[in-house]
């Protein structure tokens, strides 16, 4: 089968690299970057770290060069979606795309240029370390399975968590996917928003504002039982065990606010206000958080 | 209480130095300062203070470091930002046993650290006038907006109206613009509910006072916040019996629709809580925010908004203290 990463930055290519060693997966790649593009088709795609091997697979930074494919994964940031299905949607034209993005609102947006969607949820991270390499920092699970607004079959989410799996990225299956998907996207808004604002690392804000977070991660709770989604583990307890195993490590967002770099805000606190806003249900602390990341971005452009 | 010869105005930053050069230049009235620095004192002594700008005046003044050499006065100002007061007035407690205490901070409630230190009677404030401190010896007047007082508590607590007049007929003698009001409350709040939400959220999104701050027109325009946060502030005032003087989101979306002091710019006007965010110098939320926070938690309100903002600028503070 033909698979097509969108999007192959760091975790588009943990799953372009793990798919790209099985014999009956042809995998391409698209991605603007063409440094990238062009040291994994001259030298193959290589990962380090927790991962250490060299695959050959077909880059492309223009998509129309991409022959049609069964299955795509988009890996893409968030705000980047829209443009990227754009580019690469006569790639799918009888194909199903797996999101394995941060936040909420993107299965929605593939939806309008797909036929059928796959709902992801991923823990694996990584990072670029020159064109054509990337770090894998952690291992971890993805769970996939049908996105109930437009969804994939069954079959063909079991079809893509065996091929990943059997490539070493642990991958499950499942009906419901949501449960998964709300849980990461409720601590992310309880860790990532309120870091972005106090700039303080994961377990130091767990000491500073911990009610806070509670607070926010309550009102996507909230959320999560209006949709009918019973959650897979409790958030509050995952921040607890963030600030054991992660004390210093800013999350991404922090991280996106030092480097004067666009966040994912929309996608994470700001996606669940307005999920929650949507179903009358409000989230005002979610919604302040967003307004006020969004304020900060364009803070950057005021100064010289 | 008998009428005001000798003052004492506590700190000499921009405001204070206003004060020190307006007051003491006045013929009939001995000005002292208290300061912190030796070396302030000294030069006070031997130069006095210039003002310039808006006034062109002089003031002889007799300063130091030790309250106890400044003698007996009738009227103490403490002119300290909010974060100094605590320490400024355990250094005079014990002194004073004849003057009334005015102050002039940001925010509401510092009154209680002076309450804490002493039975002074005490004269609530706030100023909006502006100078820029050249130097220990030379203040620059630049906005001559007035100074609001107002009696704090009730008898004896405060001095009573008629000495808050007197008060206030000394500072406007003295070429700086004074009213004074039988209830602060309503002008208080309405300031402090304004200040609570742009200086907090300025502070945490490093975005100077600028329109934006009135957009309301979609979901993710930060006039939406700015507003629900206000809306909270004056929910808790009505709760406390205050009926504000002014509308606070009024007072944000007639500030932001004003041209820039230099003609055709924008109005961009960088928050004093932005600007000590800036320099990584410690704010005054307690004391604006926090006054708000605690104020809710008397009348058993909820606070969210404010709740949230204070945090932040507390967690924010906190980052400075962390090594890379």
């Amino acid at each position: 089968m033909k698979v097509c990463i969108i999007g192959c930055g760091a975790i588009g290519s943990l799953f372009a690299a793990h798919l790209g060693r099985l014999d009956d997966v042809e995998v391409w790649a698209y991605d603007p970057y063409e440094a990238h593009v062009d040291a994994i088709n001259k030298n193959g795609l290589r990962l380090t770290g927790e991962s250490d091997f060299t695959v050959q697979i077909n880059a492309r930074s223009n998509a129309a060069d991409i022959p049609p494919c069964e299955l795509g994964i988009i890996a893409s940031k968030t705000l980047h979606t829209r443009a990227a299905m754009e580019s690469v949607a006569h790639i799918f034209v009888d194909g199903a795309v797996c999101s394995v993005q941060n936040g909420v609102g993107s299965e929605e947006i593939i939806a309008e240029y797909v036929p059928r969607v796959i709902m992801g949820t991923t823990f694996p991270a990584g990072h670029i370390t020159e064109p054509g390499v990337c770090n894998q920092d952690t291992k971890g699970l993805t769970t996939i399975g049908p996105f109930d607004g437009k969804p994939a079959t069954q079959a063909e989410c079991d079809r893509l968590a065996e091929a990943l799996s059997r490539g070493g990225h642990e991958t499950e299956s499942i009906a419901d996917p949501r449960g998964a998907m709300w849980t990461k996207v409720i601590f992310n808004c309880a860790s990532n928003g309120l870091a972005a604002l106090t700039r303080l690392p994961h377990g130091i804000n767990c000491e500073q504002v911990r009610d806070l977070m509670s607070a926010v991660a309550q009102e996507g709770v909230a959320v999560a039982h209006a949709l009918g989604v019973a959650l897979e583990k409790d958030p509050e307890a995952m921040i607890d065990y963030g600030k054991e195993v992660a004390y210093l490590h800013k999350p991404s967002m922090l991280q996106d606010v030092e480097a004067k770099r666009i966040t994912e805000i929309d996608s994470i606190n700001g996606g669940v206000a307005a999920m929650g806003e949507g179903l009358g249900v409000p989230c005002p602390l979610n919604r302040a958080i967003s307004d006020m990341v969004k304020a900060l971005e364009f803070s950057w452009t005021l100064e010289e | 209480m008998r009428e005001i010869k000798r003052v004492c105005v506590v700190g000499a930053g921009a405001i204070g130095s206003l004060l020190v050069g307006h007051i003491g230049a006045l013929p009939d009235i001995s000005m002292t300062v208290l300061v912190r620095r030796e070396s302030h004192a000294r030069d006070l002594n031997e130069n006095g203070l210039k003002v310039t700008g808006k006034s062109d005046l002089t003031a002889r003044v007799l300063a130091s470091t030790d309250p106890t050499e400044l003698g007996d006065v009738d009227l103490v100002i403490i002119a300290t930002k909010t974060t100094a007061v605590e320490a400024s007035v355990s250094k005079f407690k014990g002194c004073f046993p004849n003057a009334a205490v005015m102050m002039i901070q940001n925010g509401m409630g510092c009154e209680r650290l002076v309450r804490e230190n002493g039975s002074w009677p005490i004269i609530a404030g706030l100023t909006f006038m502006s100078g820029v401190r050249k130097s220990d010896m030379h203040v620059d007047y630049e906005l001559d907006t007035p100074t609001w007082i107002g009696p704090w508590g009730v008898e004896p607590e405060n001095p009573g109206y008629a000495y808050i007049k007197q008060v206030e007929a000394l500072i406007n003698r003295s070429g700086l613009i004074c009213e004074a009001y039988e209830d602060l409350r309503p002008v208080q709040w309405s300031k402090l509910i304004f200040n609570s939400a742009v200086n907090t959220i300025g502070a945490v999104t490093n975005t100077p006072h600028v329109p934006f701050y009135a957009d309301t027109e979609n979901l993710s325009d930060l006039g939406n916040l700015v507003r629900d946060m206000m809306a909270e502030g004056v929910a808790i005032a009505h709760a406390h019996g205050v009926e504000l003087s002014s509308d606070p989101w009024a007072m944000n979306c007639k500030a932001v629709s004003q041209g820039g002091s230099h003609g055709s710019d924008v109005y961009a006007h960088i928050t004093s809580m932005l600007d000590d965010v800036r320099h990584k110098s410690y704010t005054e939320v307690d004391w604006i925010t926090g006054s708000i926070v605690r104020a809710a938690h008397d009348v058993g309100l909820p606070a969210p908004y404010h709740e949230t903002l204070y945090r932040l600028v507390k967690g924010l503070e906190k980052s400075w203290t962390i090594k890379e």
